[in-house]
């Protein structure tokens, strides 16, 4: 075992770093720059049950320290995802992948998770609950405890591999979500997706996205992402994946000291393609900086008691 | 898609407010219609940028300065480093051209046809350009073109230089293919009059530019495209308009 080495939901991870989803494609766009070999794997783009093309454009709009986003979970369908995706990552990626589901009714969840279940690649289903319910008047499954359980409940009745529920920062008691996601049997909780928020254009006097709303994320949001993490790693006992602004190796200790035993990379490998790759050989040394032996040693490391 | 860092060694007025920037560095694979995406300070995303021109260490970009990135770049100083991602985007197909290719650009979506001129003529093509600003004060590199050695057109919207009118209403008699790059609207008017095949070259606003965002999703009668991969460029029988 290295010093940077986890171990999450049971699965060793050479180090804790995890590109997040929608955000690192399906891996190969990356692969064509650094050998991906090189991350503890990494979260590829949500995937539902059928092809998506996602939200208008503009999609994309820049804020201090951060952006917004509305891609709209833009994906070719689970089928494409394992007849082709999956195919091709596998040449040139040698490690367990963590697959990012998304679904707009209970019943889109269970059926591509049960898809994924098959795949030996796929280590890990990260399941996405930030998504509306169309069965539920649209309301998000991540705003209510009863639903994101109900998700969970049905994504366990499929798998035998470790379900880590994603969950949404737009919501009053995110403890209380992730407290009803463990006692469904969830594996794992990771956290934060992005935050609702909005940019206008001072010329046209419209909103920049075409869907007037979007996702936040990026460095502006890391306090926000930290004190989730923290919060939650407080109240459950499985494990944490924590993300949302972490742009540097010191933002992973940050973020493992708050209770995150691994942390995912988002907005960051967009604007710098090799960040993940440059984050993870900063780790040793910002370690000896900070006198850390061990990586998995400071889990949570900033909980009293 | 290499990531490089680059010197300024010239930053050119052009107009009064577009500039000419001249880069000391890697450029290697960089071809036409390919675009650079440049790292500004004080700003989260990237900037965008059209390759105008390249030679062994050199990369020549023209920038109309619109908002915040673009005015930090419009300031740089001979000696500033520039840290950019090259070789973005499909470029444009210099195979199709046929023998007489026409090369239509409007505003500061004419340096892209630079370098895609200049590799027309190197392999013995007789290039028409057409250039279309919206007055004489806006109007720059129709003498490059020239000494490059094709014929040009420049018109403007107020008559104020050149030919009166929209580049589309100077179309020669006989082109064989065309390659295009503008505002959507001058866009749209080539695709409705130019009677040959031809290739667009088009904007979005982008989050990676370089594949891994879908950020830039274009709708395609070859289902939905990434303008940052797939494109910039598209060819006109590819192409759906929807207003
Ligand atoms: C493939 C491609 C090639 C381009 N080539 C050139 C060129 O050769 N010369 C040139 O002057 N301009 C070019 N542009 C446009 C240029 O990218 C924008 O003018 C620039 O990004 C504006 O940045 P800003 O900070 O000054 O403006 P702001 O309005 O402050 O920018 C805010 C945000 O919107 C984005 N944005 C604004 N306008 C555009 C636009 N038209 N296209 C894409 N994103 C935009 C910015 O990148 C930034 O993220 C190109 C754009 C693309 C997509
Ligand atoms: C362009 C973009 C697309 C995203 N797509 C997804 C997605 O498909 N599924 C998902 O669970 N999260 C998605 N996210 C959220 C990220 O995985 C992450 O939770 C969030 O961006 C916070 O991390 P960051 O601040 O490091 O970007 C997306 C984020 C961005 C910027
Ligand atoms: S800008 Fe990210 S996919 Fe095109």
């Amino acid at each position: 075992m290295g010093r940077l080495s986890v171990s999450l939901c049971g699965i060793e991870l050479d180090n804790p770093v995890i590109p997040a989803s929608g955000t690192f494609g399906y891996g190969c766009e990356f692969a064509e720059l650094y050998d991906i070999n090189c991350l503890g794997t990494f979260s590829f783009k949500g995937t539902t049950r059928e092809a998506r093309y996602g939200n208008p454009t503009p999609r994309i709009a820049e804020c201090t320290e951060g952006m917004l986003n509305s891609v709209g979970l833009q994906n070719p369908g689970v089928d494409a995802v394992i007849n082709d995706e999956l195919p091709r990552l596998k040449k040139c990626f040698s490690k367990p992948v963590m697959a990012n589901v998304s679904g707009f009714s209970v019943e889109d969840y269970a059926y591509t998770c049960a898809k994924l279940d098959g795949e030996e690649q796929v280590g890990w289903l990260e399941v996405n609950v930030s998504c509306p319910n169309v069965h539920g008047g649209g309301m998000s499954f991540g705003t209510n405890p009863a639903a994101a359980a109900e998700v969970t409940r049905a994504v366990k009745a499929v798998t035998t591999k470790p379900v880590i529920i994603k969950l949404s920062p737009n919501v009053t008691d995110i403890v209380e979500i992730a407290k009803a996601c463990e006692d469904a049997g969830a594996d794992g909780i990771s956290l934060i997706n992005t935050l609702l928020g909005m940019r206008i254009d001072l010329k046209t006097k419209k909103p920049v996205l075409a869907n007037r709303m979007g996702g936040f994320s990026g460095p502006a949001v890391f306090p926000v992402a930290l004190r989730m993490v923290y919060q939650v790693a407080c109240a459950v006992k499985i494990p944490v994946v924590g993300m949302g602004g972490v742009s540097s190796a010191e933002d992973v200790i940050e973020m493992m000291l708050a209770g995150a035993t691994a942390v995912e990379i988002g907005a960051k490998n967009l604007v710098d393609p090799f960040a993940s790759r440059d984050i993870i050989s900063a780790l040793p040394e910002t370690m000896n900086k900070y006198g850390i032996e061990n990586l998995r040693d400071i889990i949570g490391g900033a909980i009293d008691g | 898609m290499r990531e490089e860092i680059f010197k300024v060694t010239a930053n050119d007025v052009l107009t009064d407010n577009v500039f000419r920037l001249r880069l000391e560095g890697c450029t290697e694979g960089i071809r036409p219609g390919q675009f650079v995406n440049i790292a500004v300070d004080g700003s989260f995303l990237r900037r965008p940028v059209s390759v105008c021109d390249v030679s062994e260490n050199e990369l020549t970009l023209i920038i109309k300065t619109v908002g915040k990135g673009t005015g930090w770049l419009s300031n740089l100083l001979p000696g500033d480093y520039l840290d950019i991602l090259t070789g973005l985007g499909n470029g444009y197909d210099v195979t199709s051209s046929g023998d007489k290719p026409l090369l239509i650009g409007g505003g500061v979506g004419t340096p892209p046809l630079y370098l895609l001129a200049k590799r027309l003529i190197e392999e013995g093509k007789s290039v028409r350009v057409l250039l279309g600003f919206n007055c004489a004060d806006e109007v720059f590199y129709e003498g490059e073109f020239e000494e490059l050695g094709c014929e040009v057109t420049v018109t403007t919207v107020d008559g104020s230089y050149g030919e009166k009118g929209y580049p589309t209403m100077y179309l020669p008699e006989d082109y064989s293919y065309y390659y295009t790059c503008g505002p959507l609207p001058l866009l749209k008017a080539v695709y409705d009059t130019a009677s040959s095949e031809g290739e667009f070259s088009f904007e979005e606003r982008m989050g990676c530019g370089f594949g891994a965002c879908m950020g830039c999703t274009k709708k395609t009668k070859k289902g939905y495209k990434r303008v940052c991969k797939d494109g910039p460029v598209f060819r006109k029988e590819e192409l759906i308009w929807e207003d």
